[in-house]
């Protein structure tokens, strides 16, 4: 990444087709979406089929010079939606090619699959939820979403293709775009769509277990329920869509019929608020320790390196074994969070920033030898790496990202190349960012949702007031370490004036002194790491993660963007018509009814697009919070006590000179 | 809080550090300090004559001390009397006494230093300037820290000219110095000016030359056992001292430095606090207010190391140098009186002035022996102040050091215990 990139909020995969998003993102979207959602349900399997389905993308990818892979699904749908089903097949492949996601949900979905593709099909509708969908819905519909897709390669493929290709002839576009809108749609959709995630959502921690005893490899994460059940719902909505397209009221009343099964499984979930669902997260604690150690200078010169052993130790049954090691260089940790903002970025998940890259730091590394300056940021990335991979795995989805294991147990990872601060991809990254930076401060969002108005308004001044108080514990450090160090050059000073001194209970009181300033000195030192690793480096964090969240805030912006624009165009086509209508000419209306249909359809998924990650952000937000809650109590009371510590043993410095003072005469 | 207000601040701020006008800066005031503040001498106090500072006025680049006396000597009108005086009339004083012959065998006590508000104006204009683009929060916390430190200086300032004025007092010979009567009891401006630039190019010409004779005096091998150790005592000592003083000083700066650092975490956590009030800002606000507290002790620790120990240091800096300075009279002497026995060999030899040579070296002679036989007493009185000072302020630097460690241990375990408690 370029440096700037590294220390600002994470980049905007997307940024740089922001319009081509807008005609085809929806499409692009909800696959992404899918590949979130893949990282909640990732299992071993899925890799087969999105293979192939990825070679056929490539090219596309390709063709974007951003090379995201999320950008490529999005033009692949593009161009798809020219070409005849044979393309859009290859799209829907795509889409789970990315994440393992239909691996997993394969397994699962055996048993499941039956059931919820015949549910799906006849009440694709039948959501009964309808309560205040979007809270809960949000993973379990990025999820399903997600899912859906996968499902459908693996499972349905064949159906799906057969009802993809007719439609390519004619709008295709829209076939495409209403299935994945619809998909989408249910979540936010308070009455239909909510219903269908809810359910599945709800219906998630049933299948758990029929996925856990099918697919060894699935992980206990809820996540993978998730999966299960948007899958389910996938097919529904793809059954469906056709039929619902236009009519999403229609497709309410379906809707009851298949959640009813759905709700005895999962009846008591239903009613769980949003913050009960996070809490369920926060208890279903994993079992998974992650240390960074043995950070070992690989290579001499300017191509050294440093190498940090990455040690996990785990009862997931994900993993392989319950304890590995495997050796990483910072590269890669860079090399993961690309992988990781690449998919999850724009599904308005906060994905954890990895520290700063430092050619100054690592520079001084490199060339200099065993100076106390390099050894400290050694030390210092060191830790700052090992924080940023706990959070990355505490966070239920990321978990279940394919990459994350495979950084965490793979022997040999393929070299992050796109991370060197000065490679063209990370200039690429910069443009995109710049970009991004521009058509930001050119979206004026009307903000509707108070929870947003006030959360961004409140990230923002807590990110100022963070960075104002970084500023000034890193002053604190900067102090005390000067202290410290004048506090030796003090002590040595008092005791040559004790030596001097020809009074010999004073000289000895004098050399005691010094003594005391000597141990104090040392506090001072130990003291100033305490401020530093436990106080400022923990605001470091906090400033990069509100970044994070910051960039999710954008991501939701940019999706209500393009729900705008595709408002705007529709009314533009629906001027056209209106116009073609006064001036007669029947043979450009059908073209224009079309048109309209197109747009209409587009609107109704960006839309949808738009709740569904408002949905995301918010919930992400919540959970951010209650983390940051957690780590600041927790870092703030070590921090506490280690001024505690410092402080008790001044009384036992001081204590023990006293005596010495008073004996002087 | 406009700025005529805040150059009030500098400008009009009267201080009767024996009232407690100090209100502004407790933090920098320890209750030991309000004693006499000749703490870093030990005097014999003697009723027959009382000499303090019972107030100061600081105004623009001047400050006016008020000189109060107790005396029942006959030779001052009235018993009790106050007259205001500025830094310049005790420079004068204390040159006086240098430059007479008569108190050449004693250490005469050091001059106090310059009041230097310098830093203190420098921060004011920061504050000034940067009023603008603070927060009222960090204005009141600048402007704290400002007067704090203002104060602080202030009080030191005092408390070095008291001490000059209580070493004279309290001194057999000096005490009843003439000029220091009129010092004390004339109650209208002495008129004394600062120096010149003649008069100080003088001055500098003749530290030079009395440095390099300093130099060639020190050569010299004293007859007495007890000058010669005390010769190389003090020109070791007074090295020493020097350098712990200097190095004190940076300790202590920093320590400053790191104690406004908190001073300023403590605001901005408040401010982080009051955004909201979820679980983890009512956190913040108790942990700030915690820093708030601890950085005022921490300051506290500061500015009793530099009373107790930077002061301490400074002053054996400046009494060592008065010492020194009377072991070079006292060679410079020997030197002359050396000399003058030389001239008399010489005379006799050659039969020629004899009168006049025998008559130098009996004033050499005489000089000479006034000198070490007052110097011997005066350099015993100071080994035994300084003991006795070092001693003073090291058991309280230890127990004021002992006192806010322990406040500041209080403070973490009652504010974990809370803090705990809610987590």
């Amino acid at each position: 990444m370029a440096a700037s990139s590294e220390r600002s909020p994470p980049p905007f995969p997307d940024s740089e087709e922001p319009e081509l998003l807008e005609d085809s993102d929806e499409g692009a979207d909800a696959f992404t979406g899918t590949s979130i959602s893949e990282m909640d349900s990732p299992s071993p399997d899925s890799t087969r089929p999105p293979k192939d389905i990825f070679n056929e993308p490539l090219e596309d990818i390709f063709s974007d010079p951003l090379s995201n892979v999320n950008s490529e699904p999005q033009k692949k749908v593009d161009t798809k939606i020219p070409s005849p089903s044979s393309d859009e097949a290859v799209d829907l492949f795509s889409d789970p090619l990315d994440d393992d996601s239909e691996v997993i949900s394969s397994p699962e979905v055996q048993n499941p699959m039956p059931d919820l593709l015949n549910e799906p099909v006849q009440a694709p509708k039948s959501d009964l939820l309808s309560e205040p969908p979007v809270s809960s819905v949000k993973k379990a519909a990025s999820a399903e979403l997600f899912g859906d897709e996968d499902e459908e390669d693996l499972f349905k493929e064949p159906p799906k293709v057969v009802t993809k290709k007719p439609q390519p002839s004619g709008p295709p576009v829209d076939v495409f775009t209403e299935v994945k809108s619809d998909v989408k749609v249910k979540p936010q959709v308070k009455d239909d769509p909510t219903d269908l995630f809810a359910e599945e959502a709800l219906t998630a921690p049933a299948p758990k277990p029929s996925a856990s005893s099918s697919s060894s490899r699935t992980n206990g994460v809820h996540s993978d329920e998730h999966d299960l059940f948007s899958e389910a719902t996938v097919e529904l909505s793809l059954d469906s869509p056709r039929n619902d397209r236009k009519k999403k009221d229609a497709v309410k009343p379906s809707v009851s019929a298949p959640a009813a099964p759905v709700a005895s499984s999962s009846s008591k979930a239903p009613s769980k608020t949003l913050e009960e669902l996070e809490e369920e997260e926060s208890e279903d604690t994993f079992d998974l320790n992650i240390s960074v150690t043995n950070p070992e200078k690989v290579g001499d010169g300017m191509n050294a390196y440093m190498a940090y052993k990455v040690s996990t130790q785990t009862s997931l049954t994900m993993f392989h074994s319950k304890t590995f090691t495997v050796r990483r260089r910072f590269s890669d940790f860079l090399g993961l969070y690309e992988k990781l903002s690449e998919k999850h970025l724009q599904n308005g998940y906060i994905v954890p920033p990895p520290p700063e890259k430092s050619i100054l730091g690592m520079t001084k590394v490199k060339v200099g030898k065993e100076d106390p300056s390099s050894a400290e940021f050694v030390e210092r990335r060191r830790a700052a790496l090992e924080r940023y991979l706990q959070r990355v795995v505490s966070h239920p989805s990321l978990l279940q990202d394919p990459d994350v294991r495979e950084f965490l147990e793979k022997e040999e990872l393929p070299r992050a190349v796109s991370t060197q601060a000065l490679s063209g991809a990370g200039f690429l990254k910069m443009l995109n960012k710049a970009t991004d930076a521009v058509s930001k401060m050119t979206i004026k969002m009307n903000e509707q949702d108070v929870w947003f108005d006030e959360k961004i308004q409140d990230v923002e001044n807590e990110e100022q007031h963070m960075r104002k108080l970084h500023v000034m514990v890193e002053s604190l450090v900067n102090h005390r370490k000067e202290l410290s160090g004048n506090t030796a050059v003090f002590a040595k000073s008092v005791a040559m004036l004790g030596s001097s001194e020809d009074n010999t209970a004073l000289s000895r009181a004098l050399s005691q002194l010094a003594e005391v300033e000597d141990r104090i000195e040392q506090l001072h030192q130990e003291q100033a790491a305490n401020d530093f690793f436990t106080f400022s480096e923990l605001l470091a964090d906090y400033i990069r993660l509100l970044g994070a969240v910051k960039g999710c805030f954008d991501q939701r912006m940019k999706a209500w963007q393009r729900w705008q624009d595709a408002e705007n165009m529709l009314q533009k086509k629906r001027e056209v018509e209106a116009k073609l209508l006064w001036a007669n000419k029947p043979d450009k209306l059908q073209q224009a009814k079309d048109e309209i249909a197109e747009w209409e359809a587009k609107v109704t998924q960006y839309e949808r697009e738009f709740e569904r990650i408002s949905a995301t952000v918010r919930k992400e937000v919540i959970r951010f919070d209650k983390e940051k809650a957690r780590d600041f109590k927790r870092q703030i009371i070590k921090y506490l006590e280690s001024l505690l510590n410092s402080q008790q043993q001044l009384i036992k410095y001081w204590e023990a000179f006293l005596p010495e003072a008073k004996a002087i005469a | 809080i406009n700025h005529e207000h805040l150059s009030s601040v500098l400008t009009s701020l009267c201080v009767s550090p024996q009232q407690e006008g100090l209100d502004d800066g407790p933090d920098f005031l320890s209750e030991e300090d309000r004693g006499p503040r000749a703490v870093n001498v030990d005097l014999q106090t003697d009723a027959t004559l009382q000499v303090d500072i019972s107030d100061a006025l600081s105004e623009r680049d001047k400050v006016k001390f008020t000189v109060h006396t107790k005396s029942t000597l006959p030779n001052f009108k009235q018993n009790e009397f106050s007259v205001v005086r500025q830094h310049e009339e005790f420079i004068w004083l204390h040159d006086s006494f240098v430059e007479s012959e008569e108190y050449a065998g004693y250490i005469i006590p050091p001059a106090p230093p310059r009041p230097d508000f310098d830093a203190s104006r420098e921060k004011l204009q920061k504050l000034g300037e940067g009023e603008g683009s603070m927060t009222k929060e960090e204005f009141t916390k600048m402007k704290q820290e400002l007067e704090a430190e203002y104060l602080a200086i202030f009080k030191k300032t005092v408390a070095m000219h008291e001490v000059f004025l209580c070493r004279v007092a309290a001194h057999p010979v000096l005490r009843k110095d003439l000029n220091f009567h009129v010092f004390l009891e004339y109650n209208q401006d002495l008129s004394v000016r600062g120096k010149n630039k003649k008069e100080k190019l003088e001055d500098f010409f003749k530290n030079v030359v009395k440095s390099a004779d300093g130099v060639l005096v020190a050569g010299v091998k004293d007859v007495d056992d007890f000058f010669e150790h005390e010769k190389t005592f003090l020109l070791e000592y007074h090295n020493r001292v020097k350098d712990s003083s200097a190095k004190s000083d940076r300790m202590i700066r920093s320590h400053k430095s790191a104690a406004d650092d908190i001073n300023r975490i403590a605001s901005t956590l408040y401010t982080l606090g009051t955004q909201d009030s979820t679980d983890l800002c009512k956190f913040f606000l108790k942990v700030s207010e915690l820093f708030e507290k601890t950085r005022k002790i921490e300051a506290r620790v500061a500015a009793d190391e530099d009373l107790k120990l930077a002061d301490l240091l400074k002053y054996y800096l400046r009494e060592s140098q008065a010492a020194k300075d009377l072991l070079y009279r006292r060679g410079r002497a020997l030197v002359d009186y050396e000399n003058a026995n030389k001239a008399l060999d010489k005379a006799r030899a050659k039969n020629k002035d004899v009168l006049q040579a025998e008559t130098t070296q009996q004033v050499c002679c005489q000089k000479f022996e006034k000198i070490s036989e007052s110097a011997k007493q005066e350099l015993i009185d100071f080994k035994t102040r300084r003991v006795a000072a070092f001693r003073k302020n090291l058991v309280e630097l230890a127990e004021l050091e002992l006192k806010h460690a322990k406040g500041n241990l209080q403070l973490l375990q009652s504010c974990l215990g809370v803090l705990k408690g809610d987590t």
